[in-house]
């Protein structure tokens, strides 16, 4: 299967702080990707580089190369903002902006100009909700404060959100951390329905989550990639010993 | 269709930053323009004009009989006089009566006055003396010599007509005239002749109006402010004593002196254009600035630190006074730097309660007439004379050189003590 | 009689007051030592105890007998005065009773018998009040000082008693605001409506004629005046308005460039200089404008052909508006950046600029708090003084052209209140119904503005 984004020796600082060393990742396309690790592992900055949000911190430096369908994505000629609407990226927090359901999920498309008439905006909006399973929840109440919706709610609109500029990649930063059972299990089975056309790579600090959902896992320990292959195997046979325990409870 | 639009959204993002730089640099030039052309108007009032003359006077007149020299006596003799004659015979070819008149005009009407005063000082004994003294010029000579007089207009519309500006080259070439150190701005209180005009005076009286503002406001601002923070209980008073405190945050100024004329003055009967009076209406005014810095810096106090005393068993008052107030002390400390540097450049307030009025005397009690240091700025730019104007501005220099000292040790302060819980 | 001032008064109350706490302090001991347990409190608490009773309410009867008993006197000689000469008016006798008063402190000189006459009188009235000043105060100090600490046990707790009275002082403190802010109301309304007595309140608030004439004899036909505020308040809103012009795009602009786009080191030098802008005093920018700007735009107009005024509301606003700049940028630059972060990651994430995500996402998410700010900037730019006494006019003519020159409300204010006028003059009352339409009118912009501020900080805490 072909390899949507290939990372060699990347390494990110704080400061001086080093927060990831020596990052050498592929990752497949249309397929979940899960990032796992102990909190301050790396995983979430690790998850920022492939969209360049780290950009948008203060005093943060990159160095090695990251890959997107085998193209520096920090190279000169590549602007942030293109890459950012090619890369999508859920955040840890809900964090619908405080407009209606409507304009929330519209929001992207407009700034992008994907959408030419009114009507055509109205049917990606639609789309989006309907493939966030959200549009029965909400299809009678679009232009109410997205700031009003229950939280696994306002986590669907900012994945559908994210889903409506169409992107390749989906990151998702922890998104179900403030959620409760419901509102997750929901949430996996949309990502499960969409891992089809979209390549997901998603942080998370449950290994349960990481277990359902993903079909590849890399281990992080301490800003480094200690282990990376199918999920499969890392729960059932990690060839590590880090990653051993970690999976079995011992530490994290 | 994404590549297709992104030059003109860029080309956005480049406005946007290109007006946030160009107002940024609109706000710095006008900085920078205010106090380049306040410093350009000001730095000549650092020198003032003076002349030297060759006195003799005869102290007899005026000693009493244990050889002191009687304040009395001395007021009655004609100083003046005796500077002008002494002029005189710089050019002895005035006679007429008309010029001599344009003669003396070209020295300060003070001269005999500041004469008498140098006399008095070196407490000469009784006998005939010659004293060699430098005096000041007129304003309108002083301005001359600086070129800030222009002499191309007309001689009937200018403050000094050829033939006085013919004496004073003359008297410059002879170097019995120059531009010196001008003493007298430092040393003196206000006068109706610029070149004897200072802001001793005014200095004094504000800071006599503000040490009335700091003991009224700081204690009643650290009381108001560990009670809103500690013990008040939620409810409507309280809520509506802040709804107040934030409101008369924003209160213009001018209504706390109106507050202060209706009630200091009249109701009260305090006196008018006094230190005392000045320093509750600042007090008042400033009040709020200082309870909500006061607040924010109690609130920066972690609980836990409240907490670990009320666990030793200390009461309530006891945490806040030994525990939470020496720790919020620098924040408060700093909050009350800035409400005086308010206070001290305040001056619409200050009109309202007298404190405008032309004062020669240094004030000496909190109940004395005084001005302050604004309304000095104030008076003088309101002046008729050129010369006021520089002296203005010197002492509009003087004033936010002090303020922006006393803003940036608030700021060297709060960086001090600083500390991240 | 014996001399004593206020200043020697106080030194004495502060002496008893701190006899009493040692007493105290000392008392308890030899009690507690002779039930034979430790008192509840510290010794010092008892100490305390006895002295803020000693202290306080003696304090306050001082300055009670120090600003209410030279005025009872006043009164009494006022009478007296009017007794000897009933045909006299009202302010003939303030005057000779001035004039006794300033006599009696030696200002003035006098030979006139009957003022020497009443001077004295004057003099040892106020001497024998100062006295029994004196003598009640100490009287009282010691007497409850001593009630308080005979009455203090070792089974009681001083500390409580103390904190208590503390508490009791720290409210009278915090209440001081609401003081403040009835004492503003009461004596603006109070002198207000003695003017609305004398002036139809109507007349005064759609009057279209603004003249408060210098009466130069009482008797003269023109003295009366005409008191309609509109022109007025016209005059202020075009200053206003002139200064909004300036302040709020380059504040806005600033505040947004400081707080999105800057680095933190332009951040840490343009914030300390913005803020130097602020701590200017506005008599300075008063200065500047009536000397520099106002000059500088007559000469530009003048060039173009147009006749600027010397006093034209264009150069006192434009410099108002410098002076608010700073104000504006730094409370927005708050605002801007009270927006949480989430929100902007947001809309990054989804491939916006950080132009769009400014104005699509963290503008909007900002807007109650610019606009509190800008209410708050137009408060001070309606309430501020200094600038238009020294660069705006004094003639209020009811125009909208900024290069005229027009009056405000703060202008007329200071000029009708910094004459040598009697207080109940009919100029002096207006300038206090004046006084009390810029109050409410402030009043009502900042309480709005600050709870709309109030809402948008809870709704991001």
């Amino acid at each position: 299967m072909a390899i949507k984004f290939r990372t060699k020796n990347v390494e990110v600082s704080y400061s001086d702080k080093k927060a990831i060393k020596d990052i050498s990742l592929n990752i497949k396309k249309n397929t979940i990707t899960a990032l796992i690790g102990p909190s301050g592992c790396g995983k979430s900055t690790f998850l920022r580089c492939l969209n360049r949000m780290n950009d948008v911190i203060e005093n943060c430096s990159i160095k090695g190369s990251v890959l997107l369908d085998e193209q520096d994505i920090y190279g000169p000629d590549v602007d942030p903002v293109e890459l950012r609407a090619r890369v999508g990226m859920v955040f840890q927090k809900a964090n619908p902006f405080p407009k209606s359901i409507f304009d929330n999920i519209a929001y992207g498309p407009r700034i992008h100009g994907l959408a030419s008439s009114d009507n055509e905006l109205k049917d990606i909006v639609h789309n989006s909700l309907e493939k966030a399973g959200l549009i029965d929840e909400v299809k009678d109440r679009l232009n109410d404060q997205a700031t009003g919706l229950s939280g696994g709610q306002q986590q669907r609109i900012c994945i559908a959100r994210a889903i409506a500029v169409s992107p390749e990649v989906i990151l998702m930063d922890e998104p179900c951390s403030a959620l409760d059972p419901i509102a997750t299990a929901k949430i996996e089975e949309l990502m499960n329905e969409i891992s089809e056309t979209y390549t997901i790579i998603i942080v998370t600090h449950s290994m349960q989550q990481a277990a359902r959902v993903s079909k590849k896992t890399a281990f992080f320990h301490l800003g480094d990639l200690i282990e990376y292959n199918d999920t499969d195997k890392i729960f059932t046979q990690p060839e590590n010993e880090k990653t051993q325990d970690y999976i079995t409870g011992r530490f994290g | 269709m994404i590549r297709k639009n992104i030059r003109s959204r860029r080309a956005r993002e480049t406005r946007l930053k290109i007006y946030g730089i160009s107002s940024i640099c609109f706000a710095l030039i006008m900085l920078a323009t205010l106090l380049i052309s306040i410093g350009l108007n000001g730095y000549s009032a650092l020198q003032q004009a003076y002349f030297k003359v060759d006195i003799s006077v005869n102290t007899e007149k005026f000693v009493d009989e244990r050889d002191f020299l009687n304040n009395k006596k001395m007021n009655l003799f004609n100083w003046d006089g005796l500077v002008q004659s002494a002029l005189r015979e710089f050019f002895p070819e005035v006679k007429e009566r008309d010029e001599k008149k344009e003669l003396f005009a070209i020295i300060s009407a003070n001269a005999g006055y500041d004469l008498k005063e140098i006399v008095k000082k070196k407490a000469l004994g009784s006998g005939s003396h010659t004293l060699s003294v430098w005096l000041h010029l007129s304003d309108d000579a002083d301005q001359y010599l600086k070129g800030r007089l222009s002499i191309d207009i007309p001689e009937e519309d200018r403050r000094i007509n050829n033939k006085q500006i013919a004496w004073v080259n003359s008297l410059v070439e002879r170097d019995i005239a120059k531009l010196k150190f001008n003493k007298a701005f430092f040393t003196s209180a206000d006068s109706r002749e610029p070149e004897s005009a200072g802001i001793l005076g005014s200095v004094v009286g504000s800071a006599l109006t503000l040490f009335v503002t700091v003991m009224f406001a700081l204690p009643l601002a650290i009381m108001a402010s560990i009670y809103l923070e500690y013990f008040a209980k939620p409810g409507r008073i309280t809520d509506f004593i802040e709804v107040n405190i934030n409101n008369l945050a924003a209160v213009p100024s001018i209504v706390f002196g109106l507050l202060g004329l209706s009630v200091f003055l009249s109701t009260f009967g305090l006196p008018r254009s006094a230190p005392l009076v000045g320093g509750l209406v600042l007090g008042l005014m400033t009040l709020p600035t200082i309870i909500i810095a006061s607040r924010a810096s109690i609130r920066s106090i972690p609980p836990s630190i409240r907490e670990a005393a009320l666990g030793l068993g200390a009461s309530k008052m006891q945490a806040a006074m030994h525990h939470v107030l020496p720790l919020a002390a620098p924040g408060i400390l700093t909050g009350t730097i800035i409400g005086m540097a308010q206070a001290l450049g305040e001056t619409a307030p200050l009109l309202m309660i007298g404190m405008v009025a032309f004062i020669i005397d240094i004030p000496t009690t909190f109940t004395s007439s005084a001005t302050a240091m604004p309304v000095q700025i104030y008076m003088w730019s309101d002046s008729a004379e050129r010369a006021f104007y520089e002296r203005s501005s010197l002492a509009i220099l003087f004033l936010v050189a002090f303020l922006i000292s006393m803003n940036l040790l608030a700021v060297i302060l709060r960086k001090k003590f600083e500390k991240k819980w | 009689m014996p001399n004593l001032p206020m200043s020697l008064v106080f030194f004495m109350l502060i002496g008893t007051s701190l006899f009493f706490y040692f007493y105290s302090k000392n008392n308890i001991l030899k009690k507690a030592a002779f039930v034979g347990q430790r008192s509840k409190a510290l010794p010092s608490h008892y100490g305390q105890q006895s002295f803020l009773w000693a202290f306080i309410p003696s304090t306050i009867i001082l300055l009670f007998l120090t600003v209410g008993g030279p005025n009872y006197i006043d009164q009494l000689f006022y009478d007296k005065i009017q007794e000897s000469n009933p045909k006299l008016n009202q302010s003939f006798v303030s005057l000779i009773l001035a004039k006794v008063i300033n006599v009696s402190n030696g200002k003035i000189a006098t030979d006139d018998e009957k003022i020497l006459t009443l001077a004295s009188d004057y003099k040892a009235a106020i001497d024998q009040l100062y006295f029994y000043r004196g003598l009640v105060v100490i009287l009282c100090a010691a007497l409850v000082g001593m009630f308080v600490s005979s009455l203090q046990s070792p089974r009681a707790n001083a500390r409580e008693n103390v904190e208590k009275f503390i508490i009791n002082i720290f409210f009278v403190s915090a209440v001081i605001a609401i003081f403040t802010t009835v004492a503003i109301i009461l004596s603006l309304l109070f002198e207000a409506l003695r003017f609305f007595s004398l002036y139809n309140f109507f007349d005064f608030l759609f009057g279209l004629h603004w003249a408060p004439n210098v009466a130069i004899r009482s008797d003269q036909v023109a003295a009366a005046g005409s008191f309609g505020m509109i022109p007025v308040l016209v005059g202020t809103l075009l200053i206003s308005f002139i200064a909004m012009c300036v302040a709020i795009p380059i504040g806005l602009f600033s505040a947004i460039y400081l707080a999105e786009f800057a680095s933190p080191r332009t951040r840490d030098f343009v914030k300390p200089t913005l803020e130097i802008l602020a701590g200017i005093p506005t008599v300075v920018y008063g200065y500047f404008a009536a000397l520099t700007a106002a000059p500088f735009f007559r000469e530009i107009g003048f060039s173009l052909g147009l006749d600027v005024s010397s006093e034209s509301a264009l150069a006192a606003g434009a410099v108002m508006g410098i002076m608010i700049i700073p104000f504006i940028s730094s409370l927005s630059d708050d605002v801007i950046r009270a927006v949480p972060q989430s929100l902007r990651d947001g809309s990054m994430g989804l491939g916006a600029t950080k132009a769009e995500t400014i104005y699509n996402v963290v503008l909007p998410a900002a807007i109650p708090g610019l606009v509190g700010a800008v209410l708050l900037a137009v408060s001070r730019a309606i309430g501020e003084t200094m600038i238009v006494v020294m660069a705006a006019g004094l003639s209020a003519s009811l125009t909208v052209n900024p290069l005229d020159s027009v009056t405000t409300v703060t202008v007329q204010i200071v000029s009708l209140l910094t004459g040598d006028t009697e207080f109940d003059d009919i100029k002096t009352l207006s300038a206090f119904g004046l006084g009390l339409a810029l109050f409410f009118f402030t009043l009502l912009l900042n309480i709005f503005a600050l709870s709309i501020s109030r809402r948008l900080a809870e709704r991001y805490d």
